[in-house]
């Protein structure tokens, strides 16, 4: 605030100050060089003056100057006259003009050495920083040769904010005087292990930019910067740091062994970022180059980090980024190349869970998983838990379970039985057993059809010729899965030898579709009557029952059974925890179908499966893409696709603009694509709302609030018309009067460095702050982005509050848009009306007899005609309205009172008849009670 | 760093900071030349490019373009990083800065720049510390202000 004090104060003893040269430059638009010689020419007149602060204004206008291209250098003396100022005000503005305007040739450069020597010494630190700033930007070897050793001994200044500079400016001291370096240099590695962090950071980067002109002799520093390396946090030092390795390791070989740790961990750091960067539009492109990484990777621990980051990525918010679901699954499918992964389990988690959500990829995922299975040989290497032939256990699931989907089932019926199948884990056998089966039910319905019966017999007899290996299994689940399909088949085979169709009830044995189920599913379903959700069915477990010994179930995941006593009541954090560890649940069931946004459809009120929404999708793709590495085609597919609907998107535009060119449609700039731009080739389900293409003008809402009682009179002048609303007066002690503002930025663009200003009265004076000019405005202490208010409070200063005023105002302000802003301004007017200085004040009626009785009151009457109301809704608006309270109200006649912030009484005697009312008034101030009479005249001649 | 340049889409130059020596004539060339380029290249091209031996990095916030000029073997994303930085500083200072912020206070989005950058190297890589100088060499400013309005209190 102070700062505008005296830019206030400056305005008036100059004809122009920095702003206003900028404002005039702007409003020059035409004839700018005429208008700024003109300028020129006082800042001359102004540069001749011996007042310091006219001569760092001028020279303030002078850099802006220089900044358009303007020759300043007649100026440079007094440049180094403003420079050599004792006041830091204007001392930051010589230095600045000199960083800006000086350079190797400046002559006058020769009379600061000794004006800079003197502030780098100065015990202000902030002297000290100005005065290197500068030194930064014009320093000569003269200048180097000449304050070297001051600069060497402010590196080992007190203060880490002169060491920091010292350290920086170091380097440009070097550049132009070599010499300096030698004795310089133990104190510069020493600031490697300065405590602060901004000091260190500067002497890495003036070593490492030392280092880049002759790596060699640095190379004994490699152990100090190792240790740097790995213990700092800062990422633009690491930076720098990893580049002078850049430059040590091709002269010492050794180094490149010991900075794999340390790279690796920082490799890690950049992939957690990577998390966060996603979008759809760039999803393919990074995964792609992710997979380059994965190919390249040495080490299977860095390898499995790639892997999980890549699903992790992918998987994120319920697959949010992913466009292409096809895309995916070949990425998956991918990534089973992968030898020695321990991440097996999580790929074939990823394959079922997209497998089952994303209907209308099913086909593609069969065809995909089919050819797993088929090349399982590839996959049975790593046989540990968790390896990767775990996929092979969502291979088979998926193969048989959307059985219908294959192509040829015949031949991955025959996959799944191979011999080798039983050297895989138990658990996935039994899934192949199983979904063997399935598969079965599949081939022979679709070979029951055809003449040839053979066929079917066929299958069978494979079936019975190989389910036998798992029989003999050692897995308990796989040997009793075995041997019940075994018999199953067996009696198949029987009645087809009699020619009986089994084709029908074997497919029933596995009928049914798995669909996914909404969270909120269960919610559709009434509770039959009479049925107590909350009530205990058995006695709960005691809290010691320990549940993670649960073997782990295939199929389904067993609840366990749990005991209570009956209990009626159940507390809300209990069932908080429950619903909890509910979602929990769901979010890991694949078979749940996760809140989202983009799962969000309208459902219909009928319970049943039709309206259990599975995530559909709109294929615009071709289903296959021949060749096993195919996520890159997908790149390569999406890539085009966008192109279309980009061409579209145009095309439509264009027509859209054509419509608009009527209008007064803003043409819009069609910047680079955003992620809303980018529909997902599989289901699109954003909703976007049309924003009007006109913004609306800006409407600020003025009014005012009263802090201590009830409101008065509001009025609200809305720009760029005036309108009249409600707004409260508010009234404090005996002078003063606080005005709340209530801003309302209405229109679509950003507002900011709001000035409200007021102009003042004899009789009332907006309150500025010590110092300040009569004129001079006052920021809003906030700023608004699009339909936000705020409130910001202005206390004025009344002399005299028995007539009513009105104080012309205005409001400037700046309006921020995309890529422009304007500076606006808004005129008002603030009406103080009388009955704003009044404060409701309940009196009694004793009291209000005395106050009549004392004689000290003048009395006043006014009579109004007219009326058509209820007499207390007539009391009621006066009290409202007025600030009076009812001191005895008897049939139609009522005596009300009011008190003004500086102490006067207002007394009324109020009377109707018919519709005539009138009121007759005493006060101790009679020029106060006409205008308060006239006001209530007003109020009632309104309505 | 060799330099740094804020210039509008009008192509006035709103901004500039050498951190090395040139004579007038040279800087004038340069930056005319280097708005003229940066102007002409289309939205979605690279914010890097190879101009005379140095590299360009460029950014476009709103309607202002900030420009630096690094030597070859400096780093192009540290140096946007660094372009990213210095405007992050300014949005805070002014709060959502916008260009007729640097416009009408120049020298400070000069002092700022100066607590950030020295000599062309990042000086400090806290914001906070950044902001913190800048606010008490501000009141160390208004206090000597002050001091100076005694002086010309008579005036009033």
């Amino acid at each position: 605030m102070a700062l505008k004090i005296v830019k206030g104060s400056i305005d008036r003893m100059f004809d122009k100050n920095l702003q206003d040269l900028v404002r005039g430059i702007r409003n020059h638009k035409e004839d700018e060089a005429k208008y700024i010689s003109t300028c020129i020419d006082e800042i001359k007149q102004e540069l001749k003056q011996d007042n310091i602060a006219v001569k760092a204004n001028a020279v303030c206008k002078l850099t802006y100057l220089q900044m358009l291209g303007y020759d300043v250098s007649w100026a440079a003396f007094n440049i180094v006259e403003v420079m050599s100022s004792s006041k830091f005000t204007y001392k930051r503005i010589g230095y600045l003009a000199a960083s800006q305007c000086f350079h190797e040739s400046t002559d006058v450069i020769m009379l600061t050495t000794n004006q800079i020597r003197k502030d780098l010494s100065s015990p202000n630190q902030y002297d000290t920083g100005v005065a290197l700033t500068g030194l930064s930007c014009f320093v000569t070897p003269d200048l180097a040769r000449d304050l070297a050793n001051d600069i060497m001994t402010l590196m080992s200044h007190t203060k880490p904010y002169i060491r920091k500079k010292a350290v920086l400016i170091m380097y440009k001291v070097f550049l132009k005087y070599p010499e300096s370096l030698r004795p310089a240099f133990p104190r510069l590695k020493e600031k490697l292990e300065d405590p602060d962090p901004g000091v260190q950071s500067a002497a890495v980067n003036v070593i490492c930019e030392l280092a880049r002109r002759n790596p060699k002799n640095y190379l004994s520093l490699a152990p100090l910067f190792f240790k740097l390396m790995t213990s700092s946090t800062n990422n633009w030092v690491l930076i720098k740091i990893i580049k002078l390795f850049g430059a040590l390791t091709p002269l010492e070989p050794r180094l490149g062994k010991k900075l794999i740790e340390p790279l690796t961990n920082l490799i890690h750091r950049a992939l957690d970022l990577l998390y966060g960067m996603v979008s759809k539009k760039n999803l393919m492109e990074i995964v792609k180059k992710l997979m380059l990484h994965v190919d390249k990777a040495e080490g299977t621990t860095y390898r499995d980090e790639l892997l999980t980051k890549i699903i992790d990525i992918c998987s994120q918010s319920n697959y949010q980024y992913i466009t292409n679901f096809e895309w995916y699954i070949s990425i998956l499918v991918e990534l089973t190349r992968l030898e020695g992964t321990r991440h097996g389990h999580l790929i074939a988690s990823q394959m079922l869970d997209v497998a089952i959500r994303v209907k209308a990829i099913r086909a593609f995922a069969v065809a995909q998983m089919a050819t797993l299975l088929d090349n399982a040989h590839l996959l049975t290497g790593n046989m540990q838990r968790n390896g990767i032939c775990e996929v092979l256990y969502a291979a088979a699931w998926i193969c048989g379970e959307f059985s219908e989907h294959l192509e040829n089932p015949i031949q991955t019926l025959e996959a799944m039985l191979r011999p080798k199948v039983a050297t895989l884990p138990g658990h996935i056998q039994a899934v192949y057993v199983q979904n063997a089966a399935k598969l079965f039910a599949t081939v022979l319905k679709g070979q029951e059809g055809n003449t040839d019966s053979t066929a079917a017999q066929e299958t069978s007899q494979l079936m019975i010729d190989r389910l036998p290996l798992f029989v003999q299994s050692a897995n308990l689940e796989v040997q009793e899965r075995a041997s019940c399909i075994l018999q199953l088949v067996k009696y198949i085979q029987k009645l087809q030898q009699k020619d009986v169709e089994v084709a029908e009830e074997v497919s029933a044995l596995f009928a049914g579709e798995l669909n996914p189920v909404a969270p909120k599913a269960q919610k559709k379903v009434p509770v039959p009557e009479g049925l107590d959700l909350d009530a205990w069915i058995n006695e709960p477990p005691s809290e010691s029952e320990s549940e993670d010994e649960q073997p782990k179930a295939i199929f389904a995941k067993e609840e366990p059974k749990h005991s209570r006593p009956r209990h009626t009541e159940v507390d809300e954090k209990e069932l908080a925890r429950r619903r909890e560890a509910r979602k929990q649940e769901q979010a890991n069931n694949p078979f749940y179908i996760k809140a989202s946004p983009s799962s969000q459809k309208v459902y219909q009120d009928t319970p049943g499966v039709e309206h259990i929404p599975v995530v559909q999708i709109d294929l615009s793709v071709p289903l296959k893409v021949p060749g096993m590495p195919m996520s890159d085609q997908y790149v390569k597919l999406e890539e085009e696709r966008r192109q279309k609907e980009r061409a579209e998107k145009k095309k439509k535009e264009k027509k859209k603009r054509k419509e608009k060119r009527s209008g007064r449609g803003k043409k819009q700039d069609s910047g680079p694509e955003s992620e809303e731009d980018i529909t997902p080739a599989h289901m699109v389900d954003i909703v976007t709302e049309e924003m009007p293409e006109n913004a609306l003008p800006i409407l600020i809402l003025f009014y005012f609030l009263s802090v201590n009682i009830l409101l008065t009179e509001m009025i609200a002048f809305f720009w760029p018309s005036f309108k009249v609303c409600d707004i409260q007066g508010n009234l404090q002690d005996g002078s003063q009067v606080v005005v709340s503002v209530i801003f309302e930025n209405k229109c679509d663009s950003f507002l900011k460095s709001m000035e409200f200003n007021v102009l003042d009265s004899l009789n009332s004076k907006l309150q500025r702050p010590e110092g300040s000019g009569p004129h001079d405005g006052l920021t809003v202490p906030f700023q608004l982005p699009p339909g936000v208010s705020n409130e910001a409070r202005f206390v004025f200063t009344v002399q005299s509050i028995v007539m009513p005023q009105k104080l012309k105002g205005t409001l400037t302000f700046i309006v921020k848009n995309e890529d422009s802003s304007t500076h606006e301004k808004l005129d008002f007017k603030l009406h103080f009306t009388c009955t704003s200085y009044l404060i409701t004040t309940p009196c009694y009626s004793d009291a209000f007899a005395k106050l009549l009785e004392s004689g000290d009151l003048k009395g006043s009457s006014v009579r109004l005609e007219g009326v058509n109301m209820p007499f207390h809704h007539l009391l009621a608006r006066i009290c409202f309205h007025h600030h009076f309270s009812v001191v005895e109200r008897i049939d139609s006649c009522a005596s009300m009172y009011s008190r003004s912030i500086q102490g006067h009484h207002v007394c009324l005697l109020v009377k109707t008849s018919g519709q005539t009312v009138s009121i007759d008034a005493k006060c101790d101030e009679p020029t106060l009670l006409g205008n308060v009479l006239d006001e209530i005249k007003q109020t009632f001649s309104q309505c | 760093m060799q330099f740094m340049l804020l210039f509008s889409r009008q192509g006035k130059l709103r901004l500039q900071k050498w951190y090395v020596p040139l004579s007038d004539k040279e800087r004038k060339k340069i930056s005319r030349d280097l708005v003229q380029t940066i102007l002409a290249r289309k939205p979605k091209m690279c914010s890097f490019l190879e101009w005379r031996d140095l590299k360009i990095v460029y950014k476009r916030y709103a309607s202002l373009y900030f420009c630096c000029a690094v030597e070859d073997q400096d780093n192009e994303l540290i140096t946007l990083e660094i372009i990213h930085r210095y405007v992050e500083l300014l949005d805070k200072y002014f709060g959502s800065v916008c260009e007729l912020d640097i416009i009408f206070n120049f020298e400070k989005a000069y002092f700022i720049l100066d607590e950030f950058l020295l000599g062309g190297e990042a000086q400090e890589t806290s914001k906070k510390n950044v902001l913190k100088a800048i606010e008490q060499a501000d009141l160390l400013q208004e206090v000597s202000m002050l001091s100076s309005i005694d002086g010309f209190s008579w005036l009033f």
